[in-house]
């Protein structure tokens, strides 16, 4: 993992010292909240419904073991005893006091965390694979160019004021599995023909009120150009994105009122530029940061196949949950666990402070003292010893982590929604819950497959409902929650935005919505292979509007 | 007129208070006074840019409330869960969003 080195100590003690001493300003009345609300933003602070809250970074969503205890630590002390993993890979505390903010962020400088970039028209914290490094299919680890971003990013002068939020994701598998068309930047790292790494540049992907899959920038920029690159984009979308209307000011509308050719050649322009400036990156340089990133020392052992297998057969829960959870490693005696912080009625992506310590605990017993966060709020332990699996999932069922539903229904992604949020229009965690309770059967699970269900309690869309294969958003009307669900969303290499299905539904109907649209499914599927977006794609939406407008009758 | 209290955010921590009688703020939103005149809310008005301008609480706002069954109610969800709590968590098992407002679950 990434050590801080000298310049990035400085910079978040200072910074923390500017914001404290900020926060103490504040508390004496020294500035108004007008003056300080931009303040607190710039290092993570909102003002939700019912406290503050604290997101604080993770990047590309990479943890130790200590990092996560500190983190398990400061929801103890200072916070109720719980964190939130949100869909940007970062954490999120729901109760931290003003006066106690000085000391949580001295707590994480501790452990080389911090919330700065967690907010505000900047470049935000780049996300990336949460298998990098571990995964069979990756052609080279992303997190190495995800911190080398990262530095560059921090703090930069350039770009602390952009027209709006700009998010960066990478990944360097044959799975994009950090959804980079659904981010202004999505970096590909490929090798070219002759075996060069670098980079295929998507930008203008998004979510919010106005969804849109990226577009191909640049089939292939050579990993030394990265950031140069990168420059050339972001200068661009600075000069000339809009800064009168807050609803049009991301590089997709720049892109969607000013053509990509248009902007591509001015890129371009600026690039060529940039290319040879202190920007380019050096091999060596390159090679710096990647011995961060080496891989860890993994011990050959055919003989747990053998022993897993019998475990497998000797305990047919284990067994379920190695199918769901357990993902293939690089390493062939290797496996990637994924945690599910889906428990049947649970909070999507709530973990306690004691789940936190006894997952610190596991990785750094049985994964090199690694940890990964995902977009679908789920935590991945990514370097497990195939003999490990068993003991790790009995520590995890009496934990209450060992549900065994990775990527089917009950894994379900959710923002906070009305129950934290100040901009929320309905609530996201309920439906949530309902979901994961109305279909908590294992059986019934794996009989609908493998499926997304993604919940956002605004058209902020913080919950990715544009990009589920079902998507729930919230809205409110006369005063009540109403939620319209849209049909047909992916992330990944096939990315594509859902349709609305039609009219919403209550508070009350929704659920049974979204059993009509799975009962529907079921019935219309060639065979228990089709899964649902599959289904979905040869079928289109028309025969899910006859059964849920032509069944549900209370809609209103 | 709709009947109105004042509500804001305590600058210390955030928490959800409500304008009480008395001139204090509480945590409590059923101590909450309640405006019936434009008077009031007038009134109001003037204790909650007082409390913003001593550093007290931020985000002052009005809300309509309606009396049900001998007490007061915020009209919109959002209200109620922030006098309540999240409707969904552990750490808020005692919440009750009550009356013809509840939510099935
Ligand atoms: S989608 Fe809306 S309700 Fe949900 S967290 Fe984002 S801003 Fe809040």
């Amino acid at each position: 993992m990434y050590r801080y080195d000298e310049f990035d100590k400085a910079f978040v003690t200072a910074r923390i010292a500017e914001f404290s001493d900020q926060i103490n300003r504040r508390l004496v009345g020294e500035i108004t909240e007008e003056e300080f609300m931009p303040l607190r933003l710039r290092n993570g602070v909102y003002l939700q419904l019912h406290a503050y809250m604290l997101r604080v970074a993770i990047p590309y969503g990479t943890l130790s073991s200590q990092q996560l205890r500190k983190l398990a630590y400061i929801a103890r002390c200072y916070d109720r005893g719980y964190g939130h993993f949100t869909t940007r890979q970062n954490i999120q505390f729901n109760w931290p006091r003003l006066v106690d903010i000085p000391e949580i962020l001295k707590e994480l400088a501790e452990v080389e965390m911090h919330a700065i970039q967690t907010s505000g028209n900047c470049i935000r914290n780049i996300t990336s694979d949460h298998f990098a490094g571990a995964a069979a299919d990756e052609f080279a680890d992303p997190r190495p160019y995800a911190e080398i971003l990262r530095q560059w990013s921090s703090l930069h002068p350039e770009f602390s004021y952009l027209p709006r939020k700009f998010k960066i994701a990478v990944v360097g598998a044959q799975t994009d599995r950090a959804a980079i068309q659904l981010h202004d930047i999505g970096l590909w790292l490929k090798r070219n023909s002759s075996g060069k790494l670098g980079f295929t540049f998507y930008i203008g992907g998004g979510q919010g009120r106005t969804p849109m899959v990226a577009k191909l920038l640049h089939d292939f920029v050579l990993e030394e150009d990265l950031l140069s690159y990168t420059t050339a984009i972001i200068r661009i979308y600075n000069l000339y994105g809009r800064r009168d209307n807050k609803y049009k000011a991301r590089i997709k509308i720049l892109i969607h009122e000013t053509g990509l050719q248009k902007l591509r050649e001015e890129i371009e322009k600026e690039f060529a530029v940039l290319k040879a400036s202190e920007l380019k990156l050096h091999q060596s340089d390159i090679d710096a940061i990647n011995t961060y990133f080496r891989a860890p020392d993994l011990t050959d052992c055919s003989e747990w196949h053998y022993n897993l297998k019998q475990l497998r057969l000797n305990d047919s829960a284990f067994g379920d949950w190695v199918n769901q959870n357990v993902t293939a490693h690089k390493h062939p005696d290797y496996a990637i666990v994924t945690i599910s912080l889906k428990s049947t009625g649970g909070v999507p992506g709530d973990a306690t402070s004691d789940q936190m310590d006894t997952i610190a605990n596991l990785a750094e017993q049985y994964s090199k003292n690694e940890l990964r966060v995902s977009y679908h709020q789920n935590l991945v332990l990514p370097h497990v010893a195939l003999g490990d699996l068993k003991t790790i999932y009995d520590t995890l069922l009496a934990t209450g982590l060992a549900s065994a539903n990775i990527g089917l229904i009950s894994d379900v992604i959710a923002c906070p929604g009305l129950d934290y949020c100040t901009l929320a229009n309905a609530r996201s965690i309920s439906v949530a819950q309902q979901i994961s309770t109305r279909f908590s059967s294992y059986e019934r699970q794996m009989e609908i497959g493998a499926i997304k269900l993604n919940i956002s309690g605004c058209i902020n869309a913080c919950g990715h409902h544009h990009i589920g294969n079902i998507g729930i958003l919230g809205v409110e009307k006369k005063g009540t929650e109403l939620y319209q669900l849209t049909l047909g969303g992916s992330a990944g290499n096939n990315c594509a935005i859902g349709e609305v299905t039609g009219r919403g539904f209550t508070a009350d109907e929704i659920v049974d919505a979204v059993e009509v649209v799975i009962n529907t499914y079921l019935s219309l599927r060639q065979s228990s292979e089709e899964s649902f977006i599959n289904t979905y794609r040869r079928i289109g939406i028309e025969l899910f509007r006859q059964a849920l407008y032509g069944t549900t009758r209370k809609i209103s | 007129m709709p009947l109105k209290i004042l509500t804001a955010n305590r600058l210390i921590d955030g928490r959800p208070v409500w304008y009480c009688a008395d001139g204090g703020w509480s945590e409590e939103f059923s101590d909450a006074a309640v405006a019936d005149t434009p008077h009031a809310c007038t009134l109001f008005e003037l204790a909650a840019r007082q409390a913003i301008a001593s550093n007290k609480v931020v985000d002052a706002t009005l809300i309509n409330v309606e009396s049900h069954n001998g007490s007061f109610v915020a009209l919109r969800l959002r209200e109620r869960i922030r006098a309540n709590g999240p409707t969904t968590h552990r750490c808020a098992e005692n919440q009750n969003i009550y009356g013809e407002y509840r939510v099935s679950l």
